[in-house]
């Protein structure tokens, strides 16, 4: 199998691989982790609110997204999202959203329930006292999240948001099934091109490890600076 | 300043914490709650600023009522001082961004000038030098100082004092203590929840004395310390002053 391993063909691919397929997946990651976070704040905000209304359906919303596997939910927004803005804005046809938006807008519903949790229990760990001392500040319930509670939880929960965001690195390559050109793809499609598998499919392995296991290590070095810090 | 007329307060109807709780604080006045832990003298302090509900009976703050759903909450707050227990300075601002926070986001005043009331008010505490600095890098005591200067800083017209030095190393409880005790000098409205009697010897005015959620005494510091009414009182002034 690797008598003839050909690292001619990687070197040949390689600006095709970053300058397409990488940066890519790094800009659906980076997108859907900062759209995850914000919408995933507002649900925890919710879940927490107080309305029991408003927490169960963002409770719904959570456990729904969470019991669907993410590939399933990437083809069938993809399928159906053109429908419902049809349906929504009366048009005679089904709009066209493009395989990059559905796929961003499926990936921040999806990451904003997971993202949700973590800074629900981020929101949860911070003492009761402070937000009663913001209050007691006269800082109104907004401004009371906006300067002291989330700031806290942001910062508390920073380790688990990076680690969950790797998570989402590596499932940004489900794309494949919109036939999209993020790394993996780009891989695969020199791989089917060249017909060298093993050197693409490898390759592509290799970088994702790479990548995940340097910041895997900066998580673990930011957790030691926050454990001090507090 | 605080008519406090009738308060009752339960988490279920067979946990009634505060019964029938009548009293108030006048301008300039220095009024000392104690009693023994979970008699609820923290609990009644946390209703004046409304940050406990209660279901029956009336607060008022400067003839605001506390407990009116239509009172400006945030509004009202932002005139009364509070200090925990626990300090509660917020532990990712500095220290004198905690000072500088609600001033600008409330009171609306410009950078410049919070800084200048909030250094100001950390020299008046001693810990000029401290400004920078984050909470955690503090004493309790020095912690303490700073969150009486942030509750000053809004130019409060009364100052609620929850147990302020409980939480403290003995040898710390005398540096806060002296700052409260300046504030009273001052002529400051103060409502003190604490065990420490020499500071209320030294500067209440009046004495409030709770047991299981009822007011059980309320008397002029001389008549307190000297002859308490009841037996409750007695026996917890005996204890507490019997070391």
């Amino acid at each position: 199998m690797f008598s003839n391993f050909d690292f001619g063909v990687i070197i040949r691919a390689l600006p095709y691989l970053f300058y397409e397929g990488l940066s890519f997946t790094f800009m659906l990651t980076a997108l859907a982790a900062l759209g995850g976070l914000v919408f995933g704040t507002a649900i925890a905000l919710m879940r927490l609110s107080g309305y029991k209304t408003l927490g169960r359906i963002a409770g719904f919303y959570v456990d729904f997204m969470r019991s669907l596997p993410l590939v399933l939910v990437i083809f069938w927004f993809y399928f159906l999202v053109p429908y419902i803005g049809q349906w929504v804005t009366g048009a005679s046809r089904p709009i066209s959203v493009g395989a990059f938006a559905s796929s961003l807008i499926t990936f921040i519903m999806f990451e904003a329930a997971y993202f949700s949790e973590i800074m629900r229990a981020g929101i949860q760990s911070i003492s009761r006292g402070q937000p009663a001392a913001a209050n007691a500040l006269g800082l109104t319930y907004a401004q009371t999240m906006r300067y002291v509670v989330l700031p806290q939880a942001f910062r508390n929960m920073l380790p688990v948001l990076i680690t969950q965001t790797i998570v989402l690195f590596q499932d940004t390559s489900l794309v494949y099934v919109l036939s999209i050109t993020d790394f993996l793809g780009a891989a695969s499609k020199v791989a089917q091109r060249d017909g060298r598998l093993v050197e693409m499919y490898l390759f592509a392995a290799v970088v994702y490890f790479t990548i995940s296991c340097i910041a895997s290590f900066g998580v673990r070095r930011l957790q030691a600076r926050i454990a001090i810090i507090r | 300043m605080i008519e406090i007329s009738h308060v009752d307060k339960w988490y279920s109807p067979t946990f009634q914490v505060l019964t029938d709780c009548t009293t108030s604080v006048t301008k300039g006045e220095v009024v000392v709650v104690c009693g023994p832990s979970g008699s609820g003298k923290s609990t009644l302090i946390k209703c004046v600023n409304a940050l406990e509900p209660f279901q029956k009976g009336d607060i008022s703050v400067d003839g605001t009522k506390v407990n009116d759903p239509k009172t400006n909450l945030p509004k009202l707050r932002s005139r009364v001082g509070m200090v925990f227990q626990h300090f509660e300075l917020f532990p990712h601002l500095k220290i004198i961004d905690n000072l500088c926070l609600a001033q600008q986001k409330v009171l609306g005043r410009s950078s410049d000038k919070a800084v200048a009331k909030g250094m100001a008010l950390l020299d008046r505490v001693g810990l000029k030098e401290q400004a920078q600095k984050f909470p955690a890098q503090l004493s309790g005591g020095q912690q303490q100082r700073v969150a009486i200067a942030r509750a000053l800083a809004m130019d409060p017209i009364v100052m609620l004092f929850d147990e302020p030095t409980s939480a403290l190393d003995p040898e710390m409880v005398s540096e806060v203590l002296d700052v409260m005790v300046d504030l009273a000098h001052e002529g400051m409205t103060m409502m003190v929840v604490t065990h420490e009697m020499g500071f209320a010897r030294k500067v209440a005015n009046r004495v409030i004395f709770m047991d299981r959620g009822e007011i059980v005494e309320d008397a002029p510091k001389e008549d307190f310390f000297g002859k308490p009414r009841s037996d409750r009182a007695q026996k917890f002034l005996s204890k507490i002053l019997s070391h």
